[in-house]
């Protein structure tokens, strides 16, 4: 194919992200910057000399920081562990610890309420323990239970990189420290410490990052209490109508995060300067002390893992405190008073979204993928950019766009699928690049040596290759485009709603039966994704890659 | 790109799957009920069938109106109300209409000089109590706003967001009147002094009614709730005895009228017309008060019987201009979330 043709393909994903991500974020910095169409500051000053804003940021900060302090708190041991021993199950055990984090927020919302809220299981069983009317836990929207829930989410992903870096560490300079004569507490403090630090940063300023823009936890067990500047944007642009707001509080939450993955851009590229080992020389864990440990991080991790989720399959399954079907069987039945179309046709539409999203995905993503292989090594951090936006920020940007010609998108099922593939393109990339450049280029070379055009490589070398790093990723962004929620909500439109948006409508109801309706759903998207992520783990584990 | 069609088109056969009838569609809130008995004679005489979308609270449903006016999402809004209606009326959102139905209701309730929204029906938001719930813990039935804030009321009480609450904006507007936005006891020191008094904020109506008010909901424990004088008849015991009552002492209530219209951008005007008519008809009106709680606006409206026993209208009604409304109406839900959200 000529060189021409092949810029039209590469201009695909650049024009992808100008008009679909670009563009709208344009659009808010606008509203922000020029309320009325002229330069106008005064909202953003206004923003910054109000106390109120003031606090919304400093509790959105604060809410991260300690979020990020208990799930390093509780990562670090067990990376410790993990890095160190060589166990059965262990690979099951990251696995599992992964989970939460390709969990829609809705679903770890809803399985936290069932577990810790004030009428969650827990709070009956110690009602019953201790003889009370009702239960002694005060849980529901309060700061402890959002940050349980975030560090639910976030445990798995830390001790995962955590445990992949320590693991690389190699234990020869510790036995090197160790025949020098220093003691144990003196290897931890002059050897361990100082070469994991930079890691923990930089998996620190990651975690902080999620949490800081963390909107469907906050909103669900919340409430309007809680407002960090996540769920302050969206209070901002729908319910208080106030949309310069809503924009100039935006460009705050943009300004942090490109200042947070800035951050995590340098320590990525300065903290593997080591990695001389491979996970082969793990130990056989030897001794009470060890044994003791990894018994102890696998009851956590699957007790803490399990324990929301089954919560909720429980309560899904229980009416008046017995076992009934009850909850399932009234999904089939048709219309429901909150939602626009019977349930049945909602979980049917999100999945054909979840298919065309997922599509979307891919083709752009392995375009780009494509191109930045070829040398146009500029434009990565271009790709990982819809990453480090919020996804209240996109929603919002997509409400200030799209409802004029030529781009009259609002009315249109498309555009659902559109910003899901847009939130899952830095995936697909980061998953697709690095198999694509594991090929040897000598291959690829003796191929069109003997005549193959770009496209017949394609076909037979670079896609029977790379085939799993593709399956990998279209199972990521089939997951993420059933469970995005913070953006969705924004575009929804009533009559096409997806899993997540008719769950949080279910829940809004009063009724014990939409509540029951609700918990069915998320046992059904719960399902869906658990289902999504058991293939990528076994994808994952054949290829032997990282996350 | 076939993939990309076939998706379109399977999408496209999912979705217009009825797409040969005659279809007019009705955004509002999630309030909105209406008897099928009376619905289903209007498709029959009108020919169209009504779809009917609720999007949340009225808030919700004004502010998604307003969002989504390039692309409307009905035919006919219902349940904008005074409240409300300027941050509509300035969006330019609504289509002119004059029902000849108008003629039948109470003048009272017309406003002067604007015909893109037609009065359906009113009352009033006043507090309701739990009466035995109340007796149970020796209390008597609040008489001021003033009591609300009292030791022995607290963590009694259940209001409303009147950032996405309608009947929750008129509460904040009846305390923004009593106790005025100046002066040594602001409505922001009242709000912060239910605050400490425990009070319980939800996002709309429905969650605070049957989700937390004790006398309506099992798993309520809130016995008093933010509600409308015409909520007591529906809450009736075996022996036909409302369980309820609501307090409209002076001072203690706002009145709402709500609307409907029909939306700029329909591509159904008649159908619009027609949708807005059958609201104004008898037979509407008078399935109004038992499926949503509030009186007809029609003159001759009759009105059930245990509605017209245990209803009531409020004494003295707070009352806000609708200009002040407008121009205070975001200063103070903005102040009012700054009490609220936890520091």
């Amino acid at each position: 194919m000529r060189r021409a043709a092949w810029a039209g393909l590469y201009a695909l994903p650049v024009a992808f992200l100008a008009i679909f991500f670009f563009h709208p974020l344009l659009n808010i910095l606008g509203y922000s910057l020029a309320p009325q169409g002229q330069v106008d500051l005064s909202v953003l000053l206004s923003l910054a000399n109000s106390d109120y804003y003031r606090q919304t940021l400093s509790f959105t900060l604060w809410q991260a920081a300690l979020s990020t302090f208990f799930t390093l708190l509780l990562a670090l041991p067990s990376a410790y562990v993990l890095a160190r021993y060589q166990f059965r199950g262990r690979n099951a055990l990251l696995s599992v610890a992964a989970l939460p984090f390709i969990l829609p927020t809705v679903i770890v919302a809803v399985g936290f309420q069932t577990l810790l809220g004030d009428r969650g299981l827990l709070n009956e069983a110690l009602a019953a323990l201790l003889g009370l009317e009702t239960g002694p836990l005060r849980l529901e929207r309060s700061l402890p239970l959002i940050l349980i829930a975030h560090v639910f989410y976030n445990y798995g992903l830390a001790v995962r990189l955590l445990t992949s870096y320590g693991a690389s560490l190699s234990v020869r300079y510790e036995e090197a420290a160790r025949t020098l004569g220093l003691g144990t507490w003196g290897v931890w403090r002059r050897v361990t410490w100082p070469l994991l630090r930079p890691a923990l940063s930089g998996v620190a300023l990651l975690v902080f990052i999620f949490n800081m823009t963390s909107f469907g936890v906050i909103v669900i067990l919340g409430g309007v209490r809680f407002a960090t500047l996540e769920v302050q944007i969206f209070y901002q642009a729908v319910s208080l109508f106030n949309l310069s707001s809503a924009a100039a509080l935006s460009l705050v939450q943009m300004g942090l995060a490109s200042l947070a993955f800035g951050l995590y851009g340098r320590w990525q590229r300065t903290a593997f300067p080591i990695q001389t080992q491979s996970e082969a020389l793990l130990r056989r864990p030897s001794g009470w002390g060890a044994r003791s440990a990894i018994g102890g991080i696998v009851i956590f991790v699957v007790l803490g893992v399990s324990a929301p989720l089954l919560a909720l399959v429980w309560r899904s399954l229980s009416w008046r405190g017995a076992f009934s079907l009850r909850h399932y069987l009234s999904l089939l039945e048709g219309e429901t008073r909150a939602l626009a179309v019977p349930i049945g046709v909602g979980v049917t539409n999100s999945l054909i979204l979840a298919a065309v999203a997922v599509f979307l995905a891919l083709m752009l993503g392995l375009l780009a993928a494509h191109m930045l292989k070829r040398g146009w090594r500029w434009l990565d951090g271009l790709f990982m950019l819809p990453l480090a936006t919020s996804a209240v920020t996109l929603g919002l940007g997509y409400t200030l766009s799209f409802d004029q010609p030529p781009l009259n998108l609002r009315g249109s099922w498309v555009v659902l699928p559109i910003l899901h593939a847009l939130v899952a393109l830095p995936f697909v990339v980061r998953t697709v690049l690095p198999a694509l450049r594991a090929i040897p280029p000598n291959m690829l070379a003796a191929a069109a040596t003997l005549g193959s055009g770009p496209m017949t490589r394609w076909w037979r070398i670079e896609r029977p290759l790379t085939t799993r790093a593709i399956s990998i990723s279209a199972l990521f962004a089939f997951t993420v485009s059933l469970g995005e929620f913070g953006a969705s909500l924004f575009v929804v439109r009533p009559n096409l709603p997806t899993l997540p948006i008719m769950i949080y409508r279910l829940l809004g109801q009063p009724s014990r039966e939409s509540y029951g309706q609700a918990l069915a759903l998320s046992v059904i998207l719960l399902l869906l994704c658990a289902l999504a992520f058991f293939f990528m783990e076994r994808l994952r584990r054949a290829s032997g890659s990282g996350f | 790109m076939k993939f990309l069609s076939i998706f379109v088109l399977v999408l496209s056969l999912s979705l217009s799957a009825q797409g040969q009838e005659r279809v007019v569609t009705l955004i509002t809130h999630d309030s909105f009920n209406v008897s099928e008995d009376v619905l289903q004679a209007f498709e029959q005489e009108s020919g169209y069938r009504v779809e009917i979308l609720r999007l949340g609270d009225a808030g919700l449903l004004v502010n998604q109106a307003i969002l989504s006016r390039n692309n409307p999402l009905g035919d006919v809004l219902f349940g904008v109300d005074n409240t409300f209606l300027s941050r509509a009326l300035k969006a330019d959102i609504f289509l002119p209409y004059e029902s000849p139905l108008l003629a039948e209701v109470d003048p009272i309730h017309l406003l002067p000089d604007e015909t893109r929204v037609t009065p359906i029906d009113y009352g009033d938001v006043c507090l309701n109590y739990d009466i035995a719930a109340l007796e149970a813990l020796g209390l008597k039935a609040p008489q001021s706003l003033a009591d609300l804030t009292q030791e022995a009321y607290r963590g009694l009480l259940v209001a409303m967001n009147p950032a996405t609450s309608s009947p929750g904006l008129a509460f904040l507007l009846t305390t923004v009147s009593v106790f005025g936005t100046e002066g040594d006891y602001t409505y922001l020191d009242y709000w912060a002094d239910l605050v400490a008094n425990d009070v319980l904020i939800v996002d709309d109506w429905e969650t605070a009614y049957f989700g937390h008010f004790s006398a309506i909901s099992e798993d309520g424990d809130r016995p008093l709730v933010v509600s409308y004088a015409s909520s007591p008849p529906f809450s009736l015991d075996d022996e036909g005895q409302p369980t309820t009552a609501s307090v409209t002492a002076p001072g203690t209530c706002f009145r709402q009228v709500e609307y409907a219209a029909m939306l700029r951008g329909t591509d159904n005007e008649e159908g619009a017309q027609q949708l807005i008519d059958f609201m104004l008809s008898r037979a509407f009106q008078e399935d109004l008060p038992m499926q949503m709680y509030v009186f007809p606006v029609r003159r001759d409206a009759v009105l059930p019987a245990e509605f017209a026993e245990f209803a009531t209208v409020a004494e003295e009604p707070a009352m806000l201009s609708a200009e002040a409304i407008d121009q205070g109406r975001e200063d103070w839900i903005n102040a009012w979330l700054e009490v609220i959200v936890r520091r």
